[in-house]
């Protein structure tokens, strides 16, 4: 196996560390209004506060996965990662944007005891995490899929060519199951009402989802299907059937681990279905950036592997620690009182 | 404006914004993590009630560095595929063991800091924020090994065939002498804006009628600010010297226009403190200078000589005019001068400034000292935003000055931008994301200041994290 391809298969390993950990963060941001729904408006507080803070101390370390991803593509396929991000401009304008507006409603949520105020961090939240959730699955479609590029490795498309039917099918395919890691992730993570409700969503996602996935990697498959993805889009559909069954027999540890795994088949059903191409061209074959022409020389590839063999155990070892740390579950009984400062003062009246 | 000149505006504007809040974070959390230790081995209440003050507001600041560093990431390929088809073996390296070393050490540990009260040891908990500014300054030095490279190419070779740069050296890359002397130079700035910040928020609180039993403590903190001010100010000036020389060495041109010295200086090159050049940037109108400064601080000597923007642009002509390859022929090879000038400027008058204004402060707050005039309350707001400036202006006169280069002597700017993005693509993006900064930079400098009124929380014995109560409230919650 020479480096590029070891290359090719760390990345499909951190889109994977990505969307299993930055996966139930999205779901649990968007499962605000649905999730955080109480008895009264104290309980509806107290009950989005438990399912912010299932993630508080977590999403941003998650979030550094796909700062990763992008970062070794760059360093091991520069071609890559020119004509993705380039490609890709508006669309990950609008990812950024959402990324912006919902990290910092995590943050500065809860620092004004201000009803309107945390108002609109909520829906920042919640517009914060259901665009990346739909928009990463449309963009790493159409890498599967390929695109318009010429013979210069330049996307000769528009927005439109990005917005394809079998993209935004893609697009659907992650945000369900986010919503359904996400709703699992909260009912492994809370007690009381909130997890009975979280386990009640996770089926009801759940299904669609799957009936989606089935449509979306059946499509992607008979295209350029091989033994390999088809045995991982078999496993992919068996855990998250395993998910949803553990799921309605509260069993959500064994729900978690399904999904965690159905996901992480998905993300190397695509790599998979990709390889050797990395973005494949719909103009003409031999202009398709593979992992052979798109790569970096041997020299950084080498160097990236030993830095990336020292230094990933390492992360991940503090990485689950954290989780750990923050085990257990959290009802609306844990929440403290609000404690921070007041919207500010009325502007002095006039004379 | 076309896709270009919108992209190199959407870059400054979007580096800039992001540089104002990176050195609060690493000087910050330093801070924040010597309080914090300083409760943990003595049990002074005030150092607990310090650490968490300060602590706040470094989150609400972290939160806008953050997620504008996201942008910068995206950026490279975004808005510059070209530049990143061109250097990606080498720049795209240090980027990615950023992300690796960096963000996942500083992220992951911020997570326990914020939220371990109660959960995990006292000394481990404090360790935390150690450990986060550690992040930080892995983060400075991968960051900036990559642009220092974009300074001083070292450590690749030119693939004629590929037409790409390729690393062949990681550790030359590493010990880039650019990066040496930039490394600690960046740093000790941010020491400075850190220590200035809680310089600055510890004043206002000492001079407040309220303040009452709380003085002490915030008399320690202002002190402790203005000290770390004053020394990472002269360790700012120190490096400063050394890479003006180095620059000098390797980018002559960059410290021509710094002086906007037109003309060659065999020795006794004059110190310009004022220098008004012609309209079309030829030669020098008028000028107040100090004799054989220039010198001095180029080359070591007063003697030394100094090469004058004419001389270096006929030198380039020839090298890179005449050489055929379309990365760096077809320019004029002169950074904007005025620009350079003034920036470099301003850098050095907002970093001796912030130093004037910690002695004042320590002067005036001796003993048992409350300065109680009104124009401390100008100065207070002052004392932090000098030593960022300083930052600013030294980003922008670093930029600007190796203009027209991306990599200087390998690819000039024109070249690296995207082909395929448009500038109706450019313009929504700069204006979406000069918008969004500018609101969120209301919202934050709001939240920022709400904190800082309201002062550093009453002492609160912390939880036992050996206690098991499953039902007990969090200590702390989002």
């Amino acid at each position: 196996m020479d480096f590029p391809t070891i290359w090719f298969i760390i990345i499909g390993v951190l889109w994977t560390g990505y969307f299993v950990l930055e996966g139930f963060d999205f779901g649990v941001g968007m499962l605000l209004p649905v999730l955080g729904r109480g008895t009264d408006a104290q309980d509806t507080e107290k009950r989005r506060r438990v399912l912010i803070n299932t993630i508080g101390p977590v999403w941003d370390g998650n979030e550094v996965w796909v700062l990763t991803a992008g970062g070794a593509t760059f360093a091991a396929f520069p071609h890559w990662y020119a004509t993705m991000f380039s490609a890709f401009y508006l669309p990950l304008l609008l990812i950024l944007v959402a990324l912006i507006v919902r990290n910092l409603g995590f943050d500065y949520r809860g620092k004004r005891d201000d009803d309107r105020w945390r108002a609109n961090w909520d829906k920042a939240i919640i517009v914060g995490s259901f665009v990346p959730a739909l928009l990463w699955g449309v963009a790493l479609t159409n890498l599967v899929n390929g695109l318009p590029i010429d013979a210069d490795k330049e996307f000769t498309g528009n927005l439109f060519t990005l917005l394809n039917p079998v993209s935004l099918l893609g697009g659907l395919v992650t945000l369900g199951l986010f919503l359904t890691h996400g709703a699992i992730f909260t009912a492994l993570k809370t007690t009381g009402q909130i997890r009975e409700d979280a386990r009640a969503v996770a089926t009801r996602v759940g299904v669609v989802t799957a009936a989606l996935a089935v449509v979306l990697l059946g499509i992607l498959g008979f295209r350029s299907g091989n033994a390999g993805s088809w045995a991982t889009t078999m496993v992919a559909a068996v855990a998250l059937v395993a998910a949803l069954v553990a799921n309605l027999r509260a069993r959500e540890g064994w729900a978690f681990v399904g999904t965690f795994v159905a996901i992480a088949m998905a993300v190397a059903t695509y790599f998979l279905l990709l390889f050797p191409n990395v973005m494949p061209s719909t103009l003409n074959d031999a202009w398709s950036l593979t992992v052979d022409n798109a790569s970096s020389t041997t020299y950084t590839l080498k160097i990236m592997t030993i830095v990336a063999l020292v230094f990933t155990p390492i992360v991940l070892l503090y990485q689950s620690w954290t989780y750990w740390v923050f085990r257990k579950r959290i009802g609306t009984h844990h929440i403290p009182a609000a404690s921070a400062p007041a919207a500010a003062p009325p502007a002095p009246a006039q004379r | 404006m076309d896709a270009l000149d919108l992209a190199r505006w959407q870059f400054a504007i979007t580096t800039v914004y992001h540089f104002l809040f990176v050195p609060v974070t690493i000087g910050l959390s330093a801070l924040v993590a010597v309080f914090h230790t300083a409760w943990v081995r003595k049990r002074n209440p005030e150092m607990l009630r310090l650490a968490k003050f300060y602590g706040k507001l470094f989150t609400i600041n972290f939160a806008l560095g953050l997620v504008t560093g996201i942008v910068q990431e995206f950026q490279f390929g975004m808005n510059w595929s070209d530049y990143s088809r061109f250097v990606g073996d080498i720049f795209g390296a240090p980027l990615a063991i950023e992300a690796l070393l960096a963000f996942f050490l500083e992220s992951t540990f911020l997570g326990l800091w914020i939220f371990g009260w109660g959960r995990i040891p006292e000394k481990l908990h404090a360790a935390c924020m150690w450990i986060v500014h550690v992040g930080t300054l892995l983060s400075a030095y991968f960051i900036l090994a990559a642009n220092s490279f974009m300074q001083n190419p070292v450590g690749y070779r030119y693939n004629e065939q590929t037409g790409r740069a390729e690393l062949t050296d990681f550790a030359a890359v590493l010990t880039n002498k650019v990066q040496l002397v930039t490394f600690p130079h960046v740093v000790m700035a941010a020491y400075m804006v850190g220590g200035a910040v809680v310089m600055g928020v510890g004043l206002w609180h000492m001079r407040r009628k309220t303040v009452g039993d709380d003085l002490p403590m915030y008399r320690k903190a202002t002190r402790l600010g203005a000290v770390v001010t004053l020394a990472a100010g002269l360790g700012v000036a120190v490096s400063g010297d050394v890479q003006g020389k180095i620059m000098t060495e390797v980018q002559p041109m960059k410290m021509a226009a710094a002086e906007a010295l037109y003309e060659t200086s065999d020795s006794n090159a004059p110190f310009s403190i004022f220098t008004v050049g012609s309209l079309d940037g030829s030669e020098e109108k008028f000028a107040v200078t100090v004799p054989g400064l220039l010198s001095f601080l180029a080359t070591g000597s007063f003697d030394g000589e100094v090469k004058g923007i004419n001389e270096l642009k006929a030198e380039y002509a020839q090298t890179y005019g005449e050489s055929g390859n379309p990365l760096v022929s077809n320019s004029t090879y002169v950074p904007n001068i005025p620009l350079s000038y003034w920036s470099f400027r301003f850098m050095m008058g907002a970093g001796f400034a912030a130093m004037a204004a910690a002695a004042a402060v320590l002067w005036a707050t001796r003993r048992d000292r409350v300065p109680t005039a009104r124009w401390w309350t100008w100065l207070i707001v002052a004392t932090p935003l000098l030593p960022v400036l300083g930052n600013s202006f030294g980003w922008i006169f670093t930029e600007i000055g190796r203009q027209p280069w991306l990599v200087f002597g390998l690819m000039a700017t024109r070249t690296g931008v995207s082909p395929s993005v448009s500038a109706g693509e450019v313009i929504t993006s700069m204006t979406v994301y000069t918008l969004l900064y500018g609101v969120l930079a209301l919202v934050e400098v709001k939240l920022f200041l709400t904190y800082l009124r309201a002062g550093a929380p009453p002492f609160e014995e912390p939880a036992d994290h050996t206690e098991q109560d499953e039902d007990a409230e969090l200590a702390f919650a989002y």
